[in-house]
């Protein structure tokens, strides 16, 4: 067969010799190296404090993107649920009323718009599916909570709010890239 | 007996209290220290400067954790437990020389508890009344993990302390005495007992090593296959207790080894301190400096090596370390009657 690395070593089911059996130079060997690593700089990121760099068109929790006068761009079709993957998107479509015209950019809109954060894998293909670009990625992570239920995350926390955008060009730039690729 | 000497002594005893139970607590903290260098980790550092505050919050945490008596369990027995095992690690130290004497006003103080003339025994003694806080706790706790656990402790104790003491005979057939305090004065300069003993040490190394339950001879608490052992049942301090009494156990058992083996206070060029009260210091600090090494040696050890099977425990006891002890002796013995 062939060797996957060069590590491999042969066990054969010899009598241990006297030397292997005082274990002592085994034992001395194994403190060796774990000497080496205490004098090894620690692998840890201080979290909270300390970040790893990220990249800029990182997959966390999803936007709902507003047009430039602050409508919603959704209009609820439901391509993104059909192409999630993971089963994590619900939507329930409703109709523009008169009078609403400043809050949905066209006559349908995502009334409940939910996606499930515990199923949800992160692959962007609702990003990819939505004709109105109305879904995004960004690069914000999702927080810990103690319950199920606070992971369904509702229009409340994905629609972003009109005075504090939420900059999703690093992704569009990149997708762009990638079609006419 | 005089006042003062009552008053010289308890002021002593508490201060070495003090100092012992000062000791295993930041024990817990180095061993999750050293733990996290020796695998690229950085440790508790969130509890003051560096986390050096951990073991205060780890004891407040331990207090007030709600206090779990079994219904099924031995009452009295099961709170004797942990005392016992406490009170047996505190008590070990007494006969241990931590220095000389030290000069206060025109009192001589000697920094030893107690200058009995069996003091080795009177260790042997007391290590093998630590078992029961063990076996008690497991047998009390009426659940037969913890019983596992304590039948383990009991019968890998019972076998390491032959061997144990079988290397201590080999030391004290050489010093011809069994007070630590002359023990430790045969040892000037650096005329220390571990030239002449090293098969000695490394046996009694390895039993200290199981006398204290620490990996890779960790059989009583064994987490992968007893769920923590003879402790599984105890929670809030008497848990404390027990963790505690075992750190307390490392420190005793340091400090033993490096008396018998490492010279004790004794260091070239310690004899050049002409100031008395100076001198006393830098016998302390050394006796420290040795306390030390061994226990960052335990804890390397413990963070090194996986634990044994329970045969080859025994094995290693029975078959392995007992013999080598008697060979030890018998050349010891041999050397001394031809040789000297």
């Amino acid at each position: 067969m062939e060797k996957l690395s060069n590590r491999s070593k042969l066990v054969v089911n010899k009598e241990m010799s006297f030397k292997e059996r005082i274990y002592l130079p085994a034992i001395l060997k194994g403190m060796s190296i774990t000497l080496k690593h205490f004098f090894k700089p620690a692998a840890t990121v201080k979290y909270p404090e300390q970040t790893r760099p990220m990249s800029s068109i990182y997959r966390g929790q999803h936007v709902l993107k507003r047009d430039e006068d602050g409508k919603e761009r959704c209009t609820a079709c439901g391509l993104c649920a059909v192409a999630c993957p993971a089963e994590a998107i619900t939507m329930v479509a409703a109709e523009r009323e008169k009078g609403e015209e400043h809050l949905y950019r066209e006559e349908k809109y995502a009334s409940t718009y939910e996606i499930n954060m515990l199923r949800c894998i992160f692959c962007g293909l609702c990003e990819e599916a939505c004709p109105k670009q109305a879904i995004f990625l960004t690069d914000r992570i999702v927080d810990a909570e103690f319950g199920r239920a606070e992971f369904i995350y509702g229009k409340d926390k994905l629609v972003e709010p009109v005075d504090e955008r939420v900059d999703i060009s690093q992704r569009q730039i990149w997708s762009y890239n990638n079609e006419n690729a | 007996m005089d006042a003062a000497l009552l008053i010289e002594k308890s002021v002593f005893v508490l201060i070495l209290t003090a100092i012992t139970l000062g000791m295993a607590a930041y024990m817990t903290y180095g061993e999750r220290k050293i733990a996290a260098f020796f695998q690229d980790r950085i440790g508790p550092d969130r509890a003051g400067p560096f986390g050096v505050l951990q073991p205060l919050a780890d004891a407040g945490k331990l207090f007030f954790k709600e206090e779990l008596i079994p219904k099924n369990s031995e009452r009295w027995m099961f709170i004797l437990g942990p005392g016992l095992a406490m009170v047996t690690a505190c008590i070990t130290s007494a006969v241990i020389p931590w220095g000389d004497t030290l000069p206060i006003g025109d009192r001589l103080v000697s920094l030893q508890v107690a200058d009995i003339n069996i003091g080795v025994l009177y260790i042997v003694g007391i290590v093998s009344i630590g078992v029961y806080g063990i076996m008690i706790g497991g047998w009390a706790s009426n659940n037969k993990y913890s019983l596992f656990g304590a039948i383990r402790a009991s019968a890998q104790m019972i076998s390491y302390e032959l061997s144990m003491g079988l290397a201590l005979i080999a030391v004290i057939m050489m010093s011809g005495t069994l007070s630590l305090k002359e023990i430790v004065e045969q040892q000037q300069g650096l005329n220390w007992n571990i030239w002449y003993q090293p098969l000695g040490f490394i046996i009694f190394f390895t039993c200290a090593l199981a006398e204290c339950n620490r990996a890779p001879f960790d059989m009583a608490e064994c987490e992968t296959e007893l769920i923590g052992g003879y402790n599984v049942e105890y929670s809030s301090m008497k848990l404390g207790f027990y963790l505690f009494a075992e750190y307390i156990n490392m420190f005793v058992s340091s400090a033993l080894m490096a008396t018998v083996y490492l010279g004790g206070y004794n260091f070239p060029g310690l004899d050049l301190i002409a100031n008395p009260t100076l001198l006393a210091v830098a016998q302390i600090a050394v006796m420290f400096a040795k306390v030390i090494f061994f226990i960052f040696v335990f804890m390397w050890i413990r963070w090194t090596l996986p634990r044994f099977r329970y045969d080859q425990l025994m094995h290693l006891g029975w078959k392995g370390l007992i013999p080598l002890a008697i060979v030890n002796m018998l050349l010891t013995g041999a050397v001394m009657l031809f040789l000297a």
